[in-house]
């Protein structure tokens, strides 16, 4: 029964590699394939969040980006690169955004459009820096052709090694053999202060205050005819929830 | 390869020329890296929100990130070729962790801006204008 | 497979990679729609006995085997609605990302030695990574649904799970030490053999950093009592109020998924993974290398135990669900940041210096010592001069600038107390 089965596959998939043809290419590289993939997911969501008005779409629109290039830094080799860039980028950084996002799209702010004048400025102005980078892209031999280097996958130790001061990770060809490969420590030891910095000044300047005199937000809302749509009232209760109110 | 016979420019070719059974090259990520940063620049010029400024900012950060770690990569070179070796990566990092810090201030002065103005147009901070 | 398909087959081979791909993507589908299929069927089961009362009973038998089938085709058959003044585009992707977030996760996961999607150097930390992407979808879903109760619920569930996020992965931290890597496989190989091998029972502050886990993994997949996003008695149904049919059965879906894989995490990180409690392998004589047939054979049984595990786990929060009373958010935000962050960070800092207090183990000989140093990287080219000079109490001189690189120092004469294990 199996036999009949397999025997029966063998002029099917013959069949099967007739219909789908000659194909152009001997063989598919695979790491080619998904890096286009990743590379227009991650290019065309770009885009994305130029071309659209809609504030929260362009935020759904970057996320896309984001996440389509950490699988980038995935295909380059750089996995400790990529979580990082999934875990901390879009899932701390980017959810911060969308919160901000979502306080604040309330009706006339959800799209805002720019005059046309300013879009073609814009327009001009982005060609012409695209043009100088692909130039620039394009002009060095060495980064045009490469020969696949078959090297053994990185690991994350060496890079956990080389914040706590320690190179342990052979040197890159290249590199003169006098050089003097300096550790991490100290950055790593800046960015963990320069950190700490920034969530004790971000909790300071979100802080709820005492006011004498209402918010300018408040006012604006109050000012509103008796037909308060969802979201004026959404967005009323949505900051007196993370503000914790006037006074 | 025939395509070479399609008149396309020798720049085109490299990029084009196989890309399904070629490998892929460092050029290849800065085309990306370019995209992203371009995108980023008239995002950041274009938007009057200003979460779409910050979002121009994350933009133009990941597009110089998509670069290093282009440039550190071990299989992106031929054999012997000159690379950033593991201080690409490291660099990204902290670009990481840098836009992440500079991310929470931003918002975090928007979110005033908004409380104190009722709009997050920029276009409206204009209270020192001379 | 894919050598199967083009050899015996001869398909080209990038039909028969493609194939391989698909299947191998279909199977870990399965793990999560099977798996959803029957946690549903046993939340029901096991609510209604605490609840002292039946549950389904007449769908397929006595004990309603074949209710998750019936309700998966009536939400089949619901009309697709969509509030008025919703997104179009947002309310249609979000319960498709919360999906993905969920299923992408299991890439990594592996279930026996080699049975794994993808076996990544960063797997712990890519497995928590996605893991936390899964709040896209609520945040959108509460958004594109136009109305203020999902709003409501969204944002608090987005608050939770992220700021849940830090005492995770503070837990998660401790067995990556132990182990000195945060590949998955070499994680749960490191505890084989017996009982005592588990991280569990390495040394009581691991001990309690596992409750710590399981109350961090159960707030982060809104599981209650931490489940206000959903909360039936006060926001009708939090974010996905205003999902119906099979756009409501994804993000179920996602829900079971997560609770899946905290628990199939849990069990690699803490209980051995599929290292049963009784090494049957050796016991047996089988090895890796008696031969392809009692491989695959053992690695089949370590699949079947660490299925066991995580199911075990997820009954777990299913009894915690129906056992305790919900968490106000205040409380959920305090449990996190005064108690959670706090007592993972000290555990943390106890389980780093019983390493440095005993770092064979505390009864040597019976059981592997954790923590031997990471795939000899110390002994590369730089590394063991450099590592030995790092942690040593005398000044290491300067070499003179002959043009001999670092790497090809002499080690120095002194060592230091051996923080860093070479070999056991």
């Amino acid at each position: 029964m199996m036999s009949i089965m397999l025997a029966s596959i063998v002029p099917m998939s013959g069949m099967l590699a007739a219909l789908v043809g000659p194909w152009p290419v001997a063989a598919v590289n695979w790491h080619s394939v998904l890096f286009l993939l990743f590379a227009a997911v991650a290019c065309a969501c770009a885009v994305a969040v130029v071309l659209a008005d809609n504030v929260v779409r362009m935020a759904f629109y970057l996320v896309l980006s984001l996440a389509a290039t950490a699988g980038l830094f995935f295909l380059a080799g750089a996995e400790f690169v990529g979580a990082m860039q999934l875990m901390i980028y879009v899932g701390g950084t980017l959810v911060l955004l969308v919160f901000g996002v979502m306080l604040t799209a309330q009706s006339p702010f959800v799209a805002i459009k720019t005059s046309t004048s300013d879009r073609v400025l814009a327009g001009l102005v982005g060609a012409a820096l695209l043009a100088v980078l692909l130039q620039a892209a394009f002009r060095v031999e060495p980064w045009r052709r490469p020969a696949m280097a078959a090297v053994a996958a990185p690991a994350a130790t060496p890079i956990g090694m080389a914040l706590l001061g320690v190179r342990v990770d052979e040197p890159a060809a290249g590199t003169p053999p006098a050089a003097v490969r300096s550790g991490y420590l100290l950055p790593f030891e800046i960015v963990s202060v320069h950190l700490l910095v920034v969530l004790v000044g971000a909790a300071y300047l979100a802080r709820a205050k005492r006011r004498r005199t209402p918010r300018a937000i408040d006012v604006a809302a109050s000012s509103v005819g008796p037909v308060v749509t969802a979201r004026e009232a959404v967005r009323s209760s949505a900051s007196a929830l993370v503000s914790g109110g006037q006074r | 390869m025939s395509l070479l016979a399609t008149g396309l420019s020798p720049v085109a070719v490299p990029l084009f020329a196989g890309l399904l059974d070629a490998p892929v090259g460092v050029a290849h990520y800065l085309v990306v890296g370019a995209i992203l940063f371009t995108s980023g620049v008239v995002c950041m010029a274009l938007k009057r929100n200003a979460l779409g400024v910050l979002m121009g900012i994350e933009l133009v950060l990941n597009g110089a990130n998509v670069n290093f770690v282009a440039f550190s990569s071990p299989y992106l070179r031929g054999e012997g070729a000159a690379s950033l070796g593991l201080d690409g990566q490291l660099i990204a990092l902290f670009v990481i962790l840098l836009a992440a810090a500079e991310a929470a201030v931003a918002l975090a002065i928007t979110l005033n801006f908004y409380n104190n103005h009722a709009t997050v147009d920029i276009d409206r901070a204009d209270d020192l204008k001379g | 497979m894919a050598d199967f398909l083009i050899n015996t087959v001869g398909l080209p081979e990038w039909l028969a990679w493609t194939i391989t791909a698909f299947v191998a993507a279909g199977l870990i589908l399965n793990v999560i729609a099977g798996g959803a299929l029957v946690f549903i069927w046993a939340e029901r089961k096991i609510a209604a006995r605490i609840q002292d009362r039946l549950g389904p009973t007449r769908t397929g038998g006595r004990f309603g085997w074949l209710q998750s089938l019936a309700d998966g085709i009536k939400l089949l058959a619901k009309e697709d609605l969509m509030p008025e003044g919703a997104d179009g585009m947002l309310f249609r992707l979000a319960p498709y990302i919360s999906f993905c977030a969920s299923f992408c996760a299991f890439i990594a996961l592996p279930f026996a030695f080699d049975f794994v999607g993808q076996r990544l150097n960063v797997g712990v930390f890519f497995v928590v990574a996605v893991l936390g992407l899964e709040v896209f979808g609520v945040i959108l879903a509460g958004y594109a649904s136009a109305s203020k109760w999902s709003l409501f619920g969204a944002m608090r569930e987005a608050a939770q799970v992220v700021s849940y996020e830090v005492p995770l992965g503070m837990c998660v931290v401790v067995p990556v030490m132990l182990a000195g890597s945060m590949d998955l496989v070499t994680i749960a190989e490191k505890q084989s053999g017996w009982l005592s091998n588990w991280y569990l029972f390495h040394d009581p502050f691991t001990f309690v950093i596992f409750w710590v886990y399981v109350t961090c993994a159960v707030a982060s997949v809104n599981r209650a009592p931490f489940d206000l996003a959903e909360a039936e008695s006060e926001l009708v149904a939090g974010f996905h109020t205003e999902y119906s049919g099979l756009r409501w059965s994804f993000f179920f879906m996602a829900e079971y998924g997560s609770m899946f894989l905290v628990s199939a995490l849990a069990a690699l990180l803490f209980l051995g993974g599929w290292n049963g409690p009784i090494p049957l392998a050796t016991l047996l004589g089988l090895s890796e290398g008696t031969g392809d047939t009692a491989n695959y054979f053992v690695r089949l049984i370590g699949c079947g135990n660490l299925l066991l595990k995580a199911t075990l786990g997820v009954l777990l929060m299913m009894w915690v669900r129906w056992t305790l009373p919900r968490l106000r958010i205040d409380q959920v935000m305090a449990t996190c940041l005064k108690y959670c962050t706090p007592i993972a960070a000290a555990m943390f800092a106890g389980a780093m210096l019983w390493q440095l207090a005993f770092p064979g183990g505390v009864v040597r000989g019976m059981s592997r010592p954790a923590g031997e140093i990471r795939e000899g990287w110390l002994e590369g080219p730089g590394g063991l001069a450099v590592g030995r000079g790092l942690f040593q109490s005398k000044p290491v001189a300067v070499p003179p600038a002959t043009g001999v690189p670092v790497g090809e120092r002499q080690p120095p004469a002194v060592e230091s107390p051996a923080v860093v294990q070479v070999g056991s």
